[in-house]
C-alpha cells in the first residue's frame, strides 16, 4: 500500500509545475493548460484522501470537478479564438492595452 | 407647543423643494423669492412663538425631546430622528431663522436678475434645513447629518457662480476657479468631520447609545475627570470643530470661502454655519468638564487663531477677505470662552456675532453691487456720502464688533475677556486683550479705506445706494447689534443677564464638575472693561489716524470723530511711535511672515501637499498596474504567501 | 415525490430562476428574432422570483440533505442578486444596441450568472460553494467578452477567464485540503469544529487557500489586479453586475463561513483586517488618479470591497449587519453609477472619461442630479443609504477593539470623497463640450430613478431594513 503522503507530494509537484506553467509561459493556451494542470493535481488529491478517510464525498467532487473544467475549456478556447480573430496574436504580454 | 418644532424645519425643506423642483415653472423672481424667504420668516415666528412660551413655563420643565420616528435600529442600540428643545437649540434656532430670514429678503435685491435665482434660494433653504437639523437635533447621528448637509450647501454655495476666477492672494495665480475654493472647503471640512465620525464611534462603544440626554447624563458616571478615552472623544469632537468653525490648523478654507455670492458669506461663514463648531463644544459641555486637557486645548487654539486671524486681518486688501479673517478671529474667541469654561460667553458671542458680521457682510454686499464687482478697498473711499444706509449701518456694525459700548459686540466680548481672566488667567486675557485692539484697528482701517477719504474710483463707476430690499434688512440687524447684547449685561453694570439665567440649566452639570470659585464683585471686572473699551478706542483711532491722513480732515465724516482724533493729535508722539513701532512691523510681519509664509506657506503647504503626495502615491501605486496578466499572477502568489504565512506561521 | 416535494418548495427562488433560464433557452433556439421575447421573459422571471423569495426571509432551514440552506440569508441575498440581474439586463438592452450586439444570450448568460450566485448564497457544503462559484465565473467569462469585435472587450476577457480559473485551482486546493483534515466538506461542520482542527497546518491551509480564491472574487489587495482591467473592458453592465452581484455572492461565502465563530481565537480576523486595510487604502488612493469614468469605479470598488472586509474582521453582530445592509445598498448605488455611465457611453468605448461629463448638469440636469445622488451615496454623504452602511460597519470595528481599522477606514474615505466629488464638480462646475449625448430608454431611466429613491429611502429610513437584517442568522 503506498501512504497518502506519496500522492499528496505528486500532488504538490503537479500543482507547482502548473502554477510556474501560469507564471511564465506567454502562449495564452499553454496557460491555459496549466491551469487545467493545476485542477487535475487537485483532483489527485482529492481522490487520494477519499480513499484514504473511506469517503466517497471526494470522488464526488472530482467529477464535479472535472465537468467544470470541459465546460470552462470550451469557453477559455472560445474567448481565445476570439481575440486571435481581432488581433493575430496569443502572447498574453501583448495583451496589455488595458492597464493602469 | 414644543410639539411644532418639527414644523420648523419642514418649512424650509418646502421652500427647497418648491423652489428646487418647480423653480422653472414658477414664472417670476419675485414668487421664488417670496416663497424662499417667506417659509425662514414662518419658521422665524414658529419659533419665536415656542420661545414665548417655553419662557412663560417654569425653568425645569423647559426641555422637551420630540420623536418623529425611529431612524436606526439594530438590537440594543437605536436612533430616533428626535429634536430635542432647550433653552440652547432655541436660542440658536432663533438666531439662524432670524438673520437667515433677513439674508433671505437682502438676496432678492442681491441677487436679482441671476439667472441662478431660484436654484440660490432653493440651496439656501436647504441650508437653513440641514443647519435646524444641526442645532435641534437630539443625538448625535442627526447632528452629524446637519453637519455634512451644511458642508454640501456651502460647497454648493461657494461654487454657484462657477465660471468666475477668484484671487486666492497666492497660490495657483490666476488659474484659480470658485470651484477649487469649493472643493477646498469640502474636503478641509471632510477632515474635521473625520474627527466628528471617530468621536462618535467612541462615544457608542463607551455609551451604547448616541442621545445627548442619555449620553450627557451618564457621562459624569461613567468617565473620572481626565479619563483617556473621554479626553480622545473630546479632542476629536473638538477636530470637528476646527473644520467647520474654521480654526488652526484647518482655517484656511473660509477666507476662500469668500468666492460665493456675499449673501451666502454673510448667512453660511460669517452667522451660523462657521459657528457649528462653538455650538457642538457647548452643547457637549459635560464631556468638556470631564477633559480639563482639551479645554486647555480649546482655549489655546481659540487664542492662537484670534490673534493669528486678527494680525493677518491688518494687510488684507479685499473688503471680503478683511471679513473673513475677521470672522475666524472672532471664533477664535468663542472658542477661548468655551475653553477657559465659559460656555454662555461663546454662546453669547455667537449671537451678538451673527448679528454684527452679517450686517458687516452685508454692508460688504451692498459696497460690492455699487462698486460693480469692485473688491479691493484700496480702489474705494469717499463712498460715505453716496451710500448713506449702508455707511451708518457699516459703521454701527464696526463700532459693534470693536466692542465700543453699549453696542453689542461689547458685553459678550467683555464677558469673554473676563472670564478668561477670571477663570483662565491673566496671559489669556493680555492676548485677548490685545487682539480686540487689532480688531478694532483693522475694522476701522477698512472703514476708513472703504466709506472715507478720497474717492479713488475711476469715473466709470456710478456707485449709488442699494435698494430698500438690500437696506432695510442691514438697518434692522444695525438695530439689533446694538440693542443684542443687553439681554448679557453682567450684573456688575447693574444688569441681571438675562442670556446666563436662561442657558444656565443646560450648563449646569459641566459648571457644576468645573465648580468655578465665584468671586462676586470684584473691582478688577472694572479695571480690565475699561482697558478694553480703551484698547478699542486706541484701535480705532489709530486706523483713522494713519488711513485718513492722506485724506484732507475737513471730510465731513471724520469731523464727527474730532474728539478722538484731537485726543491723539495731541499725543502726536505716541502716535509716531505706534506707527513705527507697532503698526509697521505688525504689519510688514503680518505680510511676510504670518499670512505669506504661515497661512499661504505652511498651512496652505500642509494641505495642498498633502493633496500633491496622495495624488503622487495615486501616480504612482497606478503603474503596479502593468496590464500583464502574469504579473497580476505574481502579485497574486506574493498575496498567498502572505495570507499563508499570516495563518499558519501567525 | 413525497420525499421531494418540501424541498423543491424550500427553494422555489432557485427553481423559479432556473426554469425562467431554461425557458429563456429554449425561446432562444425556437424563435427567429427571439431578443424581445428573451428581454421581457428574463425581466418577468426575474420579478416573479424576487416575489417568491421576499416571503420566505421569514423562514430559516435547509435542504437536500444538509446541502442548501434555505430561507433568512439565502433568500436575502438572493433578492439582492434578483435585483442586480434586473438592473443589468434592463441598462444592457439600450447599450447592447449602441454596441451593435443585441443578442438574447445576453440575457439567458445573466439568469445563468445570476443562478451560480443564488447557489453561493444557498450553500451549506464546499461542494455547492465550487459549482456556485464557477456557474456565475463561467457566464461572467463570456459575458466580459461579449463584444465580440472590440479588442478590449476580448482582453478584458481573457484576463478575466486566465486569472479567475487561477484563482480557482487554489480554492479547490483549499477545499481538497480542508476535505482532506477533516473528512467532511459540511460548512456547518467546519465551523462548529473549527477549534478542533485549529491545530492543524493542513486545515489552516486549506482556510487560507479558500480565503484567498473569495479574496479574488471580492477583488481585495492583493488579489485584485483583474479588477480595474476587467471593468473598464468589459460591457459598461456588466462591470456593474460584477462589482455588485458577483461581489455580493462571494461576501454571502464568506459570511457563512466566518461571521459566525470562526473569527474568534484565530488569526483570521487579523488577517480579514490587514486585507481591509489594504484594500481601502490601495483602491482609494489609485482611484483619484483615473481620468476614465468605469476605471475609478472600479478602483472604488476595490476600496468598498475593503469597506466591507472591515465589517468581517470586526466580526460582531454591528458588523455583518453593516456587511449585509451595505451590499443591497451598494448593488443601487453602484449599479446606477454604471447604469448612467453605460447610457453616456458612445459607440466605440467613447466618452468615458470625466471630462466628457463637463456641464451635464446645465444640458442633461435629470442624468447630472441622479449622478450625484449615487456619487454622494458612494463617498457616504447622508442622508444616502451609503453612509449607513459605512457607519455600522466602522461602529462594528470600534467595538470589536479595532479603532484603527476604523480610522484608516474613515479617513479613506475623506480621501475617497476627492474622486466622487471631482465628477460632480465636473459635471455642475465645468463649461459644456460639444456633442455630448446621452441614449436611453424611459424603462431604463425609471429603473435608475428607483434606485437612487430607494437609497434615499434607505438613508431616511434604515431601520425598515434592518429589523429584517437582524433576524438572517
Amino acid at each position: 500500500m503506498i501512504p497518502l503522503e506519496y500522492y499528496l507530494s505528486l500532488s504538490a509537484v503537479l500543482f507547482a509545475t502548473g502554477v510556474i506553467g501560469v507564471l511564465t509561459r506567454r502562449n495564452a493556451i499553454i496557460v491555459f493548460m496549466s491551469i487545467e494542470l493545476m485542477l487535475n493535481a487537485v483532483n489527485l488529491s482529492l481522490v487520494a484522501f477519499s480513499q484514504y478517510l473511506g469517503s466517497t464525498t471526494g470522488q464526488v467532487l472530482v467529477f464535479f470537478v472535472m465537468a467544470v473544467a470541459a465546460a470552462e475549456s470550451a469557453i477559455g478556447l472560445a474567448i481565445i479564438i476570439a481575440l486571435f480573430r481581432n488581433k493575430q496574436t496569443l502572447n498574453i504580454d501583448e495583451l496589455n492595452l488595458l492597464k493602469w | 407647543m414644543h410639539q411644532f418644532v418639527p414644523y420648523i424645519l419642514l418649512l424650509p425643506l418646502i421652500g427647497f423643494l418648491v423652489n428646487g423642483l418647480f423653480g422653472k415653472k414658477i414664472g417670476s423672481e419675485t414668487a421664488a423669492g417670496l416663497i424662499g424667504a417667506g417659509v425662514i420668516g414662518l419658521a422665524f415666528v414658529l419659533a419665536a412663538v415656542i420661545v414665548g412660551e417655553m419662557a412663560g413655563s417654569p425653568a425645569e420643565d423647559r426641555k422637551h425631546i420630540v420623536t418623529l420616528f425611529q431612524w436606526v435600529a439594530a438590537g440594543s442600540f437605536s436612533v430616533s430622528v428626535a429634536y430635542q428643545v432647550d433653552q440652547l437649540s432655541m436660542l440658536m434656532t432663533l438666531v439662524v431663522t432670524g438673520v437667515g430670514f433677513l439674508i433671505h429678503v437682502y438676496s432678492i435685491g442681491y441677487m436679482h436678475g441671476d439667472p441662478g435665482f431660484r436654484r440660490f434660494f432653493a440651496y439656501m433653504n436647504l441650508f437653513i434645513f440641514m443647519m435646524l437639523n444641526l442645532v435641534l437635533a437630539g443625538n448625535f447621528l442627526l447632528m452629524f447629518l446637519g453637519w455634512e448637509g451644511v458642508g454640501l450647501c456651502s460647497f454648493l454655495l461657494i461654487g454657484f457662480w462657477h465660471d468666475r476666477p477668484f484671487d486666492t492672494g497666492g497660490y495657483a495665480p490666476g488659474t484659480a476657479m470658485t470651484t477649487d475654493a469649493a472643493k477646498k472647503a469640502f474636503i478641509v471640512n471632510r477632515i474635521g468631520d473625520f474627527g466628528f465620525l471617530i468621536a462618535m464611534f467612541m462615544i457608542v462603544g463607551a455609551f451604547g447609545t448616541l442621545n445627548f440626554d442619555e449620553v450627557f447624563a451618564r457621562a459624569p458616571y461613567v468617565f473620572e475627570a481626565g479619563n483617556a478615552t473621554v479626553f480622545w472623544i473630546t479632542l476629536l469632537l473638538f477636530l470637528g470643530a476646527t473644520g467647520k468653525s474654521a480654526q488652526i490648523p484647518l482655517f484656511v478654507w473660509l477666507p476662500d470661502a469668500m468666492a460665493g455670492p456675499t449673501p451666502v458669506s454673510a448667512l453660511i461663514h460669517a452667522a451660523t454655519m462657521v459657528t457649528a463648531g462653538v455650538y457642538m463644544i457647548a452643547r457637549c459641555s459635560i464631556l468638556y468638564a470631564l477633559a480639563p486637557a482639551t479645554m486647555e486645548i480649546v482655549a489655546g487654539v481659540g487664542l492662537a487663531t484670534a490673534l493669528v486671524a486678527a494680525t493677518i486681518g491688518l494687510v488684507q486688501n479685499d473688503i471680503k477677505k478683511v471679513l473673513a479673517y475677521s470672522t475666524v478671529s472672532q471664533l477664535g474667541y468663542m472658542f477661548l470662552a468655551l475653553g477657559v469654561g465659559s460656555f454662555t460667553g461663546g454662546v453669547f458671542h455667537v449671537m451678538t456675532h451673527a448679528f454684527f458680521k452679517a450686517l458687516l457682510f452685508l454692508g460688504a454686499g451692498s459696497v460690492i453691487h455699487a462698486m460693480h464687482d469692485e473688491q479691493d478697498i484700496q480702489k474705494m473711499g469717499g463712498l460715505a456720502p453716496v451710500m448713506p444706509v449702508t455707511y451708518r449701518t457699516f459703521l454701527i456694525a464696526a463700532l459693534a464688533i470693536a466692542g465700543i459700548p453699549p453696542l453689542a459686540g461689547f458685553f459678550s466680548k467683555d464677558e469673554i475677556l473676563w472670564k478668561a481672566f477670571s477663570q483662565g488667567g491673566l496671559g489669556y486675557w493680555v492676548v485677548g486683550w490685545m487682539v480686540a485692539g487689532l480688531t478694532a484697528f483693522y475694522m476701522f482701517r477698512l472703514v476708513s479705506l472703504t466709506f472715507g477719504g478720497e474717492a479713488r474710483w475711476g469715473h466709470d463707476k456710478h456707485p449709488h445706494e442699494s435698494p430698500k430690499l438690500m437696506t432695510v434688512p442691514l438697518m434692522v440687524l444695525a438695530i439689533l447689534s446694538v440693542v443684542g447684547g443687553f439681554i448679557g449685561v453682567p450684573e456688575s453694570l447693574g444688569g441681571s443677564n438675562v442670556i446666563e439665567r436662561w442657558l444656565e440649566p443646560v450648563f449646569a452639570p459641566a459648571m457644576a464638575k468645573l465648580a468655578f470659585v465665584q468671586t462676586g464683585h470684584d473691582p478688577a471686572e472694572y479695571l480690565l472693561m475699561a482697558l478694553s473699551v480703551l484698547i478699542a478706542a486706541g484701535g480705532i483711532a489709530g486706523a483713522r489716524y494713519i488711513y485718513l491722513r492722506r485724506a484732507s480732515i475737513a471730510d465731513g465724516i471724520a469731523g464727527r470723530f474730532r474728539p478722538f482724533y484731537a485726543l491723539l493729535w495731541n499725543k502726536y508722539f505716541i502716535d509716531e511711535l505706534y506707527d513705527a513701532v507697532i503698526v509697521r512691523p505688525i504689519a510688514a510681519g503680518s505680510d511676510r511672515l504670518l499670512w505669506r509664509f504661515f497661512d499661504i506657506g505652511v498651512i496652505d503647504g500642509m494641505v495642498n501637499g498633502t493633496a500633491h503626495l496622495v495624488r503622487l502615491a495615486s501616480g504612482s501605486l497606478r503603474k503596479l498596474q502593468s496590464g500583464n496578466a502574469q504579473n497580476y499572477a505574481y502579485g497574486f502568489l506574493v498575496g498567498i504567501i502572505l495570507v499563508l504565512g499570516v495563518i499558519i506561521f501567525r | 415525490m413525497d420525499l421531494l416535494t418540501p424541498h423543491l418548495l424550500s427553494i422555489g427562488p432557485l427553481l423559479t430562476l432556473v426554469a425562467v433560464a431554461l425557458l429563456v433557452l429554449l425561446l432562444e433556439s425556437i424563435i427567429t428574432k427571439s431578443e424581445p421575447v428573451s428581454f421581457w421573459t428574463s425581466v418577468a422571471g426575474l420579478l416573479v422570483s424576487i416575489g417568491i423569495a421576499v416571503p420566505g426571509i421569514a423562514v430559516h432551514g435547509s435542504a437536500f440533505g444538509g446541502m442548501l440552506r434555505t430561507g433568512g440569508s439565502a433568500n436575502y441575498f438572493s433578492i439582492i442578486f434578483f435585483i442586480c440581474a434586473l438592473l443589468t439586463i434592463v441598462f444592457s438592452r439600450d447599450y447592447l444596441k449602441k454596441r451593435d450586439s443585441v443578442f438574447g444570450e445576453f440575457y439567458l448568460l445573466i439568469l445563468f450568472a445570476t443562478v451560480g450566485m443564488v447557489l453561493m448564497a444557498a450553500a451549506a457544503d464546499l461542494i455547492i460553494v465550487f459549482l456556485g462559484i464557477e456557474l456565475m465565473s463561467i457566464c461572467l467569462y463570456v459575458l466580459a467578452g461579449f463584444i465580440r469585435g472590440s479588442v478590449l472587450s476580448n482582453e478584458s476577457s481573457l484576463k478575466y477567464f486566465l486569472l479567475g480559473a487561477f484563482a480557482t485551482g487554489f480554492l479547490l486546493y483549499g477545499i481538497a485540503l480542508l476535505y482532506g483534515s477533516t473528512g467532511s466538506t459540511s460548512i456547518t461542520f467546519l465551523t462548529e469544529h473549527f477549534e478542533t482542527y485549529a491545530s492543524s497546518r493542513l486545515f489552516l491551509a486549506g482556510i487560507g487557500l479558500l480565503i484567498v480564491g473569495l479574496a479574488f472574487k471580492i477583488g481585495a489587495v492583493p488579489f485584485h489586479m483583474w479588477v480595474p482591467d476587467v471593468y473598464q473592458g468589459a460591457p459598461t453592465p456588466v462591470s456593474g453586475f460584477m462589482a455588485t452581484g458577483a461581489k455580493a455572492a462571494a461576501f454571502s461565502i464568506i459570511i457563512g463561513l466566518f461571521a459566525q465563530r470562526f473569527v474568534h481565537g484565530v488569526q483570521i480576523g487579523t488577517l480579514l483586517a490587514i486585507l481591509a486595510a489594504a484594500s481601502m487604502i490601495l483602491g482609494n488612493v489609485v482611484a483619484i488618479a483615473q481620468t476614465n469614468v468605469k476605471r475609478m469605479l472600479a478602483y472604488s470598488s476595490i476600496a468598498h470591497a475593503g469597506y466591507m472586509l472591515t465589517g468581517l474582521a470586526a466580526g460582531n453582530a454591528y458588523g455583518r449587519d453593516g456587511i449585509l445592509f451595505y451590499l443591497l445598498a451598494y448593488a443601487f448605488m453602484n449599479l446606477g453609477a454604471f447604469g448612467l455611465i453605460s447610457f453616456m457611453e458612445q459607440e466605440g468605448e467613447k466618452h468615458l472619461t470625466f471630462d466628457d461629463y463637463a456641464g451635464l448638469g446645465t444640458t442633461k440636469p435629470f442624468l447630472a442630479v441622479l449622478m450625484s445622488v449615487f456619487m454622494f451615496s458612494l463617498a457616504g454623504i447622508p442622508p444616502f443609504a451609503g453612509f449607513f452602511g459605512k457607519y455600522y460597519i466602522f461602529v462594528g470595528a470600534v467595538q470589536a477593539d479595532m479603532t484603527w481599522l476604523a480610522i484608516v477606514g474613515v479617513l479613506m474615505s475623506v480621501v475617497s470623497v476627492f474622486y466622487y466629488l471631482r465628477l460632480v464638480m465636473v459635471m455642475y462646475f465645468q463649461d459644456t463640450l460639444i456633442g455630448q449625448t446621452a441614449s436611453y430608454s424611459a424603462s431604463s431611466a425609471a429603473f435608475v430613478v428607483l434606485a437612487a429613491l430607494i437609497l434615499l429611502g434607505l438613508g431616511v429610513f434604515p431601520s425598515s431594513l434592518l429589523a429584517i437584517i437582524t433576524t438572517l442568522y
